[in-house]
């Protein structure tokens, strides 16, 4: 083996790794039978960056995002997250690529038999083989971070819905991902609970993690997003930043739901 | 017509024997088919909800087979049908060299009869735990047998424990059909307590009290097993969900 050419190879790849994005998403559509679901879907995340989804109901972000992390098949187009071609599904790429992009769902989807310190280190104990006391240490950590360091003994059913999705979060930040992916967190929340799920959001664009949010929450939009993506019958109709797309939408569409949104 | 009470046969010997004996041998049978059942019933049970199209199959005919067919039936089927139809070495060998052939014919019966009614139970229990756990384990990165393992079926059990309760104490019951194929267990040694006495209401009192003992300990046992497994249900908005896929 020839040391000098990995050495050459290696910085001659080393700045274009770093422009390459962490997620490609192009072309992508799908359809269940004959309904079509999505279609040409093309959207670019860079590491770091934090990407707002919103549209309406059954517009399709909840399909787009699952096919990120390959919860959904797609029929059409290519995804590459982290060097990993999605569309391919082989078993062994899509373990590895769940493993580094974490997910949070609008109905928390704890495990509800298992105790919340449990529900954090299930999958580094089963999937990273890590030890157990080093996942019950990260996960502590992680339950301080989110602002819950006395709820480790707890079933989920006994916390509030803003607590268990806090609780969500830190799960999914105890594999260590490179992303993290969020459908609409908040939805299911009572209007009290919200803002505290959103701090934590905040508190980890902050940090930089990158994130592709799907969620109506204008203020979140404008604190952290670098971009907002706004979704309609499958397509992405309009992409910008949050300000000039919370007050200069450019599409008819997107206005009409503004102004719905807006009116509630 | 005047009947002459004696409970003392109750406690006389051989007949204290037999009543213990045959007590012996109903849980003996009931335990044994039960560990059966559950056994295959959890493995036919998930085969119903798997993707693979022959595997379902199997399973969904195993289920029809097993369960629609009278238990009865099926333990004369297994005690003289089968023998006569396998290869005459395995049939003699049923017959003659099995030791206790009744005993084991009647525990592979019941255990089997009651597999295909655990099966029905396992599946809709795993029907019952919503997609989102599913989705949420396999998006951590958890395989879809681990995804079964840790996350699917230890929730299906607990959804399922109070009518597995009901079928464990229906087994023990179904374990006195053994005695229409010669096994002496509880109920089979009250009839012989009443031909051998004529008292067959002291007899058969004894059996009932026994029967209606083990359902009260099973009944605790269980209850106290599932009070160690509780798993309150999240106060969760669901309309959103059950709209949103
Ligand atoms: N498993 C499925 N089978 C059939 N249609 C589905 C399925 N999942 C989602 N859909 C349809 O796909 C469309 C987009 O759904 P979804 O991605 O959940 O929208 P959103 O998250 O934007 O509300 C909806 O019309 C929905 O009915
Ligand atoms: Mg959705």
């Amino acid at each position: 083996m020839n040391a000098t050419v990995s050495v050459a190879v290696a910085s001659s790849t080393e700045p274009v790794l770093a422009q390459a994005p962490l997620l490609r998403i192009d072309g992508v559509g799908k359809s269940y039978g004959t309904v079509q679901v999505l279609s040409g879907c093309t959207l670019d995340v860079q590491r770091g960056e934090v990407v707002v989804i919103c549209g309406p109901s059954g517009s399709g972000k909840s399909t787009l995002i699952k096919c990120v992390n390959g919860l959904v098949p797609f029929n059409a187009g290519r995804i590459l997250c982290d060097g990993v071609d999605v569309g391919l599904g082989r078993q062994v790429d899509l373990v590895r690529l769940r493993t580094r992009v974490g997910m949070v769902f609008q109905n928390f989807e704890l495990y509800p038999h298992l105790s919340v310190l449990e529900n954090l280190c299930l999958a580094p104990v089963h999937v990273l083989r890590r030890p157990r006391s080093e996942a019950a240490e990260r996960a502590h950590q992680l339950l301080v971070r989110v602002g819950l360091p006395d709820k480790a003994g707890s079933l989920p059913g006994q916390l509030s819905g803003g607590q268990q999705q806090r609780v969500a979060i830190a799960r999914a930040l105890a594999m260590d991902p490179i992303a993290l992916l969020f459908d609409e967190p908040t939805s299911a929340l009572d209007p009290e609970m919200v803002g505290e799920v959103l701090d934590v959001m905040v508190e980890l664009a902050r940090d930089g993690m990158t994130m592709m949010v799907v969620t109506h929450e204008m203020g979140f939009a404008r604190k952290v997003a670098d971009r907002v993506v706004f979704m309609d019958a499958g397509r992405i109709v309009e992409t910008g930043t949050a300000d000039g797309f919370f007050s200069e939408p450019t599409t008819e569409r997107a206005r009409g739901f503004l102004s719905r949104i807006l009116s509630h | 017509m005047t009947y002459n009470w004696d409970w003392a046969i109750l406690v006389r010997e051989p007949f204290l024997g037999w009543l213990i004996a045959g007590t012996g041998l109903t849980l003996a049978i009931a335990g044994l088919g039960w560990a059966i059942a559950l056994t295959v019933g959890v493995i036919v049970g998930i085969g119903r909800t798997v993707a693979n199209r022959p595997i379902r199959a199997a399973s969904a005919i195993y289920v029809q087979v097993f369960r629609n067919i009278p238990l009865l039936v099926q333990m004369f089927l297994w005690y003289f049908v089968l023998p006569e139809l396998l290869p005459t070495a395995w049939g003699h060998w049923l017959k003659r060299d099995l030791p206790a052939p009744e005993f084991w014919t009647a525990v592979v019966a019941l255990g089997l009869f009651t597999a295909a009614r655990i099966a029905e139970q396992v599946r809709s229990g795993i029907r019952t735990v919503p997609q989102g756990q599913t989705q949420a384990a396999l998006a951590s990165g958890l395989r879809a047998t681990q995804t079964l393992r840790l996350v699917v079926l230890p929730q299906c059990f607990r959804i399922i424990l109070p009518p597995l309760t009901s079928e464990l104490l229906t087994t023990i019951k179904n374990s006195s059909l053994a005695l229409t194929i010669g096994v002496l267990e509880l109920t089979a040694q009250s009839r012989q307590i009443e031909s051998n006495t004529f008292h067959g209401f002291e007899a058969f009192t004894a059996a009932t009290a026994i029967y209606l003992a083990i359902a009260t300990l099973v009944r605790l046992a269980m209850r106290r097993f599932e009070a160690g497994r509780s798993m309150p249900q999240a106060k969760q908005a669901p309309p959103m969900a059950l709209r949103e896929a």
